[in-house]
């Protein structure tokens, strides 16, 4: 049947079929027709993307409502569906102030400038076959270049708010975001030299050609990869930069209205760009095992994109929030070394498989469970060399006693 | 090259997610590291030392309600104790078993809080509070059922308590009791064990025993230090000494000891609860005062006024924040002549500045949350 | 179970050690003269025999005639109790000299002592008010705060509701 559907306007595996179908209907220039194309190409990003975002306040609100023993919103519509959109007539609706004694300048232009690269970022990511707005040959390079905007953009709302905990926030951010992108790079470098390829398609038609997932074959550079999105997103055991128990909301706290709204949608945005990625790279995008010939490949991608997304809402609701010098330890200390460990590892890997020849049925396998095991005995071997035990030996339980007035006082932990 | 950095002030709070109220933490940073603290307090003060003044005995058991908001059932403990002290009244046995069940399951209750709020301040966001919220409830439920109150209970009496526990009570109370070890456990693994949050709370706001007892810090937290001093057991009000049970103790003195004292405290209050209703005798459960009206059951009720002889009296409990204790001056009239509050909230303030000094912006937040301090106790 | 040392049991022993000392002894307090005050909580404190390492509480009393500050001492070593009061007589301007380098424990209840009540409590590092704003007018636990016409006293004379006399302050008669 797929096969009856190919190409037709009816054939909803690529949403592209139906449009394509109206518009060489009109008969226009070829100038006009790639205007026309982009710009409808966007705007169906863009709906989704707000969609998306308005759907996942909901579901985040929902579900972290479920693990926190509350019903969570359940008033403004049916199953409370319509929340974020009473939510989001609020923000339109709501004074925009600007404090006293900031930059005006950069504190319009900072929310501004969040929310560009959240969206561009979708431009290379390929929802299906042929779905992708720009299929660029530096895909992974255009991905993470865009995605470095965030930082001063960052920076530029904590320090122009003139707000003490914004600053404290931006000075976090700058050095928990810089530190990090090391590692996110380090690890999509491994997945871009096994594959030979930065274009994100390419990456993923080689997925699909030998039938595995770069999960099963770098699970490390997976982990490091979604470790450092959340670091980029705010997600806790991250969520440093925000820290609404120390920091009051961050380096958003003078924003309210619109202004706020941006940045509370730049970040499920950001969120959506680390899953969109993580998907691509590491879960074969819009591919599942030949049943995208029967499924609709964007279907099979936004299942994916979602899935990982809800890792992130799943942590947010369970894990309490490490502190800027711990997390920054756990950045230089750990990952790195992991990480440069694991490129060069993959790299040698490479080129022991060109050299040798083996078939993939006997290399790709291999390499798998040698990057397994070896990330295992690199983890937990790096975190017994830095005197980290495992967690449960290095909790207690209080002592005991009925003796009145003596004292068990040890001492053990202030040297 | 050394870089030459400049202090910089933080205002934390009044207005403040984890300041538990209106407190003002004035921090003096340098970048991340705290190298001076001030504490701004009194933006809750209601002078309840100067109200007591104007009313009579009984009419201040409520005050005792509103300055631990979160633990009222130990406040009306502390003053009520205080007056029969000065007053000389002996209270029934079963009164005494009542305000010790009532004082044990306020300790759950307000220890609940404090965890819950504690896991908040590392950023464990919102999750323990509300697991922890569900215990609390089922406890002010009960409390609710027996005085009619849920939060401002208003339940004790100078000479007993203000009424007998329904019927249904004591069942409902067991039932509780049952299900409360099962919640402890899952609280022990999922945060006693939680590796981020002995990352952010092991070594953290040290207090030696030394420094712990010169100033003047109670409860939970001298404990965390390693004081085994606990006045339920030192100096046994109510029905403390008719019962079996331990003093939890830590032995580093950081806000992680004082974590699972508390932890260990609830266990130890159940075990305390259990053995009270088992053993808990019949009888009536307020002493007649002279001036007392006798309700057409049989029971008396306090008076609302009365006059103690002249003289001074300071009792002194183990609420769940500390040593609280009222010392109450008596000139002869209806009203206290001096109605003084040690409030160990207040007092518990004491070492924070050498607590926090050294210590990160972060820390200082965990640490704010392990005194477990109430607003309304520290400013009155 | 803790042993309540009466003032008078205290009073011996401060007379033992300080002679001249001991102002005054009452079965709740024993009464110390602020200049050996200081002399006296640090023996209290150093004493092994005494070992009162813990100030339950500190705070002051406006008895009308003088201000006196009390303190409750607990001994967690022995699980020992007692109370040790000191008069200023001033009362313009009351002078305590300060427990602070005894047990730092008295800091913030120094100042609530000197919020409230304007006893000035001499050697603390940091007496300043803690409660209410910096130049709020007099001190509110003064008895003689309100400035009650005829020299009332703030309180309750008879009780809510007693026959007789319509209500009034202490100190009308």
């Amino acid at each position: 049947m797929p096969i009856l559907l190919r190409g037709e306007w009816y054939d909803l595996r690529d949403l592209a079929n139906p449009v394509r179908e109206l518009i060489d209907g009109l008969g226009l220039v070829s100038e006009v027709d790639y205007v026309l194309w982009s710009l409808i190409a966007s705007l169906a990003i863009l709906t989704w993307l707000v969609l998306s975002v308005l759907a996942f306040i909901w579901i985040e609100r929902r579900v972290v409502a479920r693990m926190q023993n509350r019903k969570g919103p359940n008033r403004v519509g049916p199953a409370g569906l319509l929340q974020p959109v009473a939510d989001a007539l609020k923000l339109l609706l709501k004074e925009a102030i600007t404090t006293r004694g900031a930059d005006r300048l950069l504190f319009w232009l900072g929310p501004v400038i969040i929310f560009i690269p959240t969206i561009v970022v979708f431009a290379v990511v390929p929802f299906g076959e042929s779905m992708v707005l720009a299929d660029l040959n530096v895909g992974v390079l255009f991905m993470i270049a865009v995605a470095g905007i965030m930082t001063p953009a960052v920076f530029l709302a904590g320090w122009s708010s003139n707000n003490k905990y914004a600053m404290l926030a931006a000075m976090r951010t700058i050095a928990m975001l810089i530190s990090y992108e090391i590692i996110q790079v380090l690890a999509l470098l491994a997945a871009v030299i096994f594959i030979g390829s930065m274009n994100l398609q390419t990456i993923v038609s080689w997925q699909d050609e030998y039938n595995t997932w770069l999960i099963f074959i770098m699970p490390l550079a997976l982990v490091a990869y979604l470790v450092a999105g959340a670091v980029e997103i705010n997600r806790s055991p991250m969520d440093i930069s925000e820290a609404e128990s120390e920091l009051a909301a961050g380096y958003h706290t003078e924003y309210g209205g619109i202004k706020f709204g941006f940045f509370y949608q730049a970040e499920y945005l950001a969120g959506f760009a680390i899953a969109a990625s993580a998907t691509t790279l590491f879960f074969g995008g819009w591919t599942l095992w030949g049943l995208e010939e029967w499924i609709p490949g964007w279907l099979i991608f936004l299942g994916k994109l979602y899935a990982v997304f809800f890792v992130y809402i799943w942590s947010r609701g369970t894990l309490p929030r490490l502190r800027i010098d711990q997390l920054m330890t756990f950045a230089w200390k750990f990952m790195l070394p992991l990480m440069i460990l694991n490129v060069l590892l993959v790299a040698a890997e490479v080129v022991i498989w060109e050299e040798t020849g083996a078939s993939r049925n006997v290399a790709l396998p291999a390499i798998g469970a040698v990057n397994a095991a070896l990330a295992a005995v690199l983890v937990i071997g790096w975190a017994r060399f830095l005197g980290h035990g495992s967690g449960r030996g290095r909790g207690y339980s209080a002592t005991l006693t009925r003796e009145v007035g003596k004292i068990y006082y040890t001492g053990a932990e202030a040297s | 090259m050394t870089i030459k950095s400049e202090p910089f002030v933080v205002n934390v709070g009044p207005q403040h997610p984890s300041t538990h109220g209106v407190f003002r933490l004035r921090l003096t940073l340098d970048g991340e590291k705290i190298i001076d603290a001030d504490m701004v307090m009194g933006y809750l003060h209601r002078s309840m030392e100067k109200l007591a003044e104007e009313r009579t005995y009984t009419q201040n058991i409520p005050f005792t309600d509103r300055t631990d908001y979160v633990a009222s059932m130990t406040g009306n403990l502390a003053y009520v104790m205080a007056v029969e002290k000065l007053m000389g009244i002996e209270v029934p046995e079963r009164a005494q078993f009542l305000r010790t069940i009532m004082a044990e399951l306020q300790r759950i209750a307000s220890h609940s809080m404090a965890l819950g709020i504690f896991a908040n301040d590392c950023g464990a966001w919102q999750t323990p509070v509300m697991h922890m919220f569900r215990d609390r409830e089922k406890i002010l439920d009960l409390f609710e059922m027996a005085c009619g109150a849920r939060l401002t209970l208003n339940y004790m009496r100078i000479g007993g308590v203000s009424r007998d526990i329904p019927d249904e009570w004591i069942p409902q109370a067991q039932k509780l009791m049952e299900d409360l070890p099962k919640r402890f456990a899952e609280y022990e693994d999922l945060l006693l064990h939680n590796e981020i949050i002995v990352a952010r709370a092991r070594g953290v706001g040290v207090l030696t025993p030394e420094q712990a007892m010169a100033h003047s810090v109670s409860g939970p937290m001298l404990r965390g230090s390693g004081v085994a001093w606990d006045v339920r057991k030192a100096d046994p009000y109510a029905a403390y000494d008719k019962i079996d049970f331990d003093i939890a103790v830590g032995t580093n003195g950081d806000v992680y000891d004082r974590f699972v004292v508390r932890l260990a405290e609830m266990r130890q209050s159940l075990h305390i609860i259990e053995q009270a209703l088992e053993v808990m005798p019949g009888g009536p459960v307020h002493e007649r005062l002279g001036t007392a009206t006798v309700q057409p059951g049989g029971q008396s009720i306090a008076p609302l006024a009365f006059r103690p002889p002249v003289g001074e009296a300071y009792a002194r409990i183990e609420s769940p924040r500390g040593e609280l204790g009222y010392y109450i001056v008596s000139d002869g009239g209806p009203s206290p002549f001096r109605f003084h509050i040690r409030a160990p909230s207040f007092i518990n303030l004491t070492p924070l500045k050498l607590m926090a000094i050294g210590a990160t912006v972060a820390d200082a937040i965990v640490i704010l949350g392990s005194v477990d301090f109430v607003v309304g106790e520290v400013d009155r | 179970m803790t042993t309540h040392v009466t003032g008078i049991e205290i009073a011996h022993l401060i007379d033992g050690q300080f002679p001249d000392a001991v102002q005054d002894a009452q079965p709740e307090f024993a009464a110390v003269k602020p200049e050996s005050l200081v002399q006296v909580l640090t023996w209290l404190r150093d004493d092994s025999d005494q070992a009162y390492e813990f100030l339950s509480s500190l705070t002051g009393v406006d008895r009308i005639q003088w201000f006196e500050v009390a303190y409750h001492l607990e001994s967690i070593k022995h699980n020992r109790a007692a109370t040790i009061k000191v008069r200023a007589g001033d009362r313009e301007n009351p002078v305590v000299p300060s427990a602070v380098p005894v047990w730092p424990g008295a800091q913030l209840q120094e100042r609530e002592a000197y919020d409230l009540l304007g006893i000035v409590f001499e050697g603390n590092p940091d007496l300043r008010r803690i409660f209410l704003w910096d130049g709020f007018a007099g001190f509110p636990l003064r008895k003689d705060y309100l400035n009650l016409p005829g020299g009332q006293m703030p309180g309750l004379e008879r009780f809510p509701g007693e026959p007789g006399v319509e209500l009034s302050g202490r100190g009308t008669e």
